[in-house]
């Protein structure tokens, strides 16, 4: 589960943090454009370090590894499944090609994880929901998101619970064939829901005794303003999205090999 | 019998939640681990059924090392009665709820059966076996899920805050329940933080603080010393705090028991009065 490591928010202060959120959700759409647009490993690479100074200006480098070593393992059979089946499509021949090609989809996904890593890291949750109230999406919507971000890790608290009560009890989760070990899970699913249920009607109840849409215009404590980062962060947006279209519709990218003189 | 020796334990978000923690616990005896919230009370006893193996030091139950077996083959002998019985109860009927447990252990049919209506009696629960656990009152559930645990007749029992919730008949009957558990030689250790009932069942007492073992020692002893009880967050019971107040009286420090007190009152009274 370290892939999700990687999207755990940590209360920091860096000129990343401070970011609206939407303009660095617009950068990251913008990234993930210019992502799926090439096919070729080069312009991949630069999207990939382009990132970098990000990850380091925010001070999540740390985290930041973290959710890339998890998304290892899915990399690897990404670049393997792409590689194999491109090769033996092919008919075995041009392997140098294949590998290049089997890179390029690698680090494309690559690139995607980083750049959705990087803004759940710099990006609180309240600060999400602020930012997609304020994008005028009906409050019921953004409050329902905001909770069920909030309430992930208590519920992955308790099902860590129900696992110990039901072990205590002699259930062997790793045992059986395959069948047996997915029955084995009821146990602990059934008190999980009907937990997590219970625990929405009680929310309710809460929401409605403190006035819960009382009001149709609600006010906000915080109001999320566009200060100049957020500006310089709009023109960097455009400015990657702008070069990557351009690039990719009027210049022929050279593939490693042939920058490298045909060495295979 | 249990032992700990050194046990330090680390959760994975780097709390280290024990520090060095050895106490013996003998076959028999009745335990109460008392102390605030956080002090490592419920960390303490998951090592006992290997739900949680020490980072560092030893846990032996009856000479096993728990890093070396299963929780399914320790639970076998140590049942641990959750808190909340909303985390472990899921089955449709009581009956199935309690034979849960059994068919995990691998018990015959027919012995299932009779252990499912013994459990059911004990604790009286007999009307509801067809009913769903679900449709209980919460005192009704917390009997459930230690019906499910005595089931399989285990030779150390732990109960985790088992009065919480509980009204004043319940927590009789609770007491009741022990005192016969102790009277068959079970090993009962209870992580709760009711003095009044400390008090009234007079168990050994561990108080722990902050991952540590502050005091341990008879009810009497440790529930009547004010220094070590302020430690680890706890009021005396009432009747020791009327006792302590009352010390200029020439009357005794250690009383925990409420007929203990009323004897010596009264004893002093009738000095008086001569």
């Amino acid at each position: 589960m370290s892939v999700f490591d990687g999207l755990k928010f940590r209360r920091v202060y860096s000129p990343i943090h401070n970011l609206d959120p939407r303009i660095k959700f617009l950068y990251v759409c913008a990234i993930f454009v210019a992502a799926i647009i090439f096919w070729e490993l080069l312009p991949l690479a630069i999207l990939f370090l382009i990132q970098v100074p990000f990850v380091i200006l925010a001070g999540v480098q740390r985290e930041w590894v973290r959710s890339m070593r998890g998304a290892a393992f899915l990399a690897i059979v990404i670049f393997l499944t792409n590689f194999i089946f491109s090769f033996i499509g092919a008919g075995y021949t041009n392997p140098a090609h294949y590998l290049e090609y089997a890179s390029a989809m690698t680090l494309r996904f690559i690139v995607l994880i980083e750049s959705f890593s990087v803004f759940f890291l710099t990006t609180s949750p309240d600060h999400l929901g602020l930012a997609l109230e304020q994008t005028r999406i009906p409050y019921e919507f953004c409050f329902a998101f905001t909770t069920a971000v909030r309430f992930v890790p208590v519920l992955a608290e308790e099902a860590q619970t129900i696992m110990d009560a039901q072990k205590a009890r002699g259930l062997e989760l790793e045992r059986g064939n395959f069948l047996k070990r997915i029955r084995n899970y009821i146990p602990i699913l059934i008190p999980l829901i009907v937990s997590a249920i219970r625990r929405s009607l009680e929310l309710a109840e809460a929401m409605e005794s403190r006035a819960w849409g009382a009001t149709k215009n609600r006010t906000n404590l915080y109001v999320l303003k566009m200060h100049r980062g957020d500006f310089v962060l709009i023109v960097i947006t455009f400015l990657i999205l702008a070069v990557a279209i351009y690039i990719h519709l009027f210049f022929r990218i050279p593939s490693l090999n042939e920058l490298l003189g045909g060495l295979f | 019998m249990i032992e700990a020796k050194n046990v330090y334990f680390t959760y994975p978000n780097g709390v280290e939640a024990l520090k060095g923690v050895s106490l013996t616990i003998k076959n028999g005896e009745f335990v109460a681990i008392m102390g605030e919230n956080g002090a490592g009370k419920t960390t303490l006893v998951k090592h006992f059924n290997g739900l949680l193996k020490p980072t560092k030091g030893t846990v032996h139950i009856d000479g096993v090392n728990t890093t070396k077996v299963s929780v399914a083959t320790l639970a076998r002998n140590v049942g641990f009665v959750f808190q909340n019985p909303d985390r472990q109860l899921f089955s449709e009927t009581v009956e199935e709820e309690i034979a849960f447990a059994l068919k995990n252990f691998g018990f015959e049919e027919k012995i299932i059966k009779r252990r499912v209506t013994w459990a059911l009696n004990l604790l009286g629960l007999t009307q509801y076996r067809e009913t769903s656990p679900f449709m209980l009152s919460g005192g009704e559930r917390k009997r459930v899920a230690l019906a499910s645990i005595l089931a399989w007749n285990p030779k150390i029992l732990m109960l985790d805050e088992p009065t919480i919730g509980q009204d004043y008949r319940q927590k009789e009957n609770l007491l009741q329940f022990i005192l016969q558990m102790k009277a068959q030689r079970k090993t009962i250790i209870i992580v709760t933080h009711d003095v009044e009932f400390v008090a009234e069942c007079s168990p050994r007492v561990l108080l722990m603080r902050g991952g540590r073992i502050v005091a341990d020692g008879e009810a009497r002893k440790v529930l009547t010393n004010p220094e070590v009880l302020t430690q680890a967050s706890i009021v005396p019971p009432q009747i020791t705090q009327i006792f302590l107040q009352l010390s200029d009286f020439q009357l005794p420090k250690e009383v925990i028991d409420v007929y203990e007190a009323r004897e010596k009152l009264l004893n002093l009274l009738e000095a008086k009065a001569k």
